[in-house]
């Protein structure tokens, strides 16, 4: 509705308000095509020089009472190792996963909340790319697993349950295989980047479209304008919100596929 | 009036994960109340079922940004 009353505002001025495009995602700083460093890639080297110094620098000097660093790098690992990774995966064989896992939980954090924090202000996870990237580690790693452990043949045989009717397995042979090598890789890289696209093109929308109606707009569009800003800081709230329940979910997802393939049934 | 027919297959595309989330958190909501001490392995289950239910959604996002 507001966009349709600056639309016709814009035509009135002759200007315009453009609406945010895809376009906005694909910024190249150097370069362009294939080889092109973009403003996400370098988001993502900035990331893990971030993480590798912050988490070099809070656990060289570990103490038994922790500084203030330490034990917020504690608090995560500790979250991770015993919130995800032992209660999915089992006490069993979960400490070989805790690294993946951790670093993984990490890294999406961090890139993330890159979306809110100036001067980044650019989710790296928007740029399809980057989750299809980590989704390809879990891939191979829950496939290789799996069939380390009981062999391609029984791999493949047990992703149908047992005890079912045989006339019936085919079918459900056929949806387990499209679950398993599709489906799950699938929405694990989708949700994240959706998640971050679309959050990202919501503040863009409120807080362009905010600053065009307060610069451009009447007296009334600019009381709109202002409602937009508000709109755009409490935006800005869930998005965090969003950022850390992304990165969460995706290393559950990651821990229960991980655990899917451990398991002895289906 | 112009624009995308794709996007109203978004919004449809978010009708069933919008009512099955909100399942899941009444789901969760009464497990809790019925029962505080088990806050802590329901959150991961809810969670969980929040993103498997999201996924559609999701899907319908990113379609309807493919077929403009």
């Amino acid at each position: 509705m507001s966009l349709y009353v600056l639309g016709s505002l814009a035509t009135a001025d002759g200007g315009g308000y453009q609406t945010p495009t895809t376009a906005e995602f694909y910024q190249p700083l150097w370069n362009d095509g294939p080889l092109a460093i973009t403003r996400a890639s370098v988001a993502m080297l900035l990331s893990v020089a971030l993480i590798a110094w912050w988490l070099i620098a809070t656990t060289k000097r570990a103490a038994i009472v922790p500084s203030k660093g330490q034990w917020v790098t504690e608090g995560l690992y500790g979250f991770i190792r015993n919130g995800v990774a032992r209660d999915i995966i089992g006490s069993k064989d979960f400490l070989r996963f805790v690294p993946l896992l951790f670093s993984m939980f990490v890294l999406i954090l961090v890139n993330n909340l890159f979306g809110v924090i100036p001067p980044v202000q650019f989710p790296t996870m928007s740029r399809i790319g980057f989750p299809i990237a980590l989704t390809v580690i879990v891939y191979v790693v829950y496939h290789t697993i799996g069939i380390r452990r009981v062999g391609l043949r029984a791999y493949f045989k047990h992703l149908v349950p047992g005890g079912l009717p045989t006339w019936i397995v085919p079918a459900i042979f056929f949806l387990e295989v499209i679950t398993f090598f599709i489906t799950r890789p699938l929405t694990l890289a989708l949700r994240l980047f959706g998640n971050m696209f679309a959050g990202h093109m919501l503040l863009l929308l409120f807080i362009t479209g905010g600053e065009y109606m307060m610069i451009h707009g009447s007296f009334g569009l600019k009381i709109a304008g202002a409602g937009s800003f508000v709109m755009a800081f409490v935006l800005t709230i869930f998005e965090i919100l969003i950022e850390f329940l992304q990165a969460y979910i995706f290393t559950l997802l990651a821990a229960t596929y991980i655990a899917g393939s451990l398991a002895d049934e289906h | 009036m112009t624009g995308n027919i794709a996007i109203l297959g978004y919004g449809l595309s978010a009708i069933g994960p919008g009512v099955g989330i909100g399942l899941i958190f009444a789901a969760y909501i009464n497990g809790v109340a019925r029962q505080p001490e088990a806050r802590g392995m329901l959150q991961s289950i809810a969670i969980l079922g929040f993103a498997l239910a999201e996924a559609l959604a999701i899907f319908g996002l990113v379609l309807a940004f493919v077929f403009k």
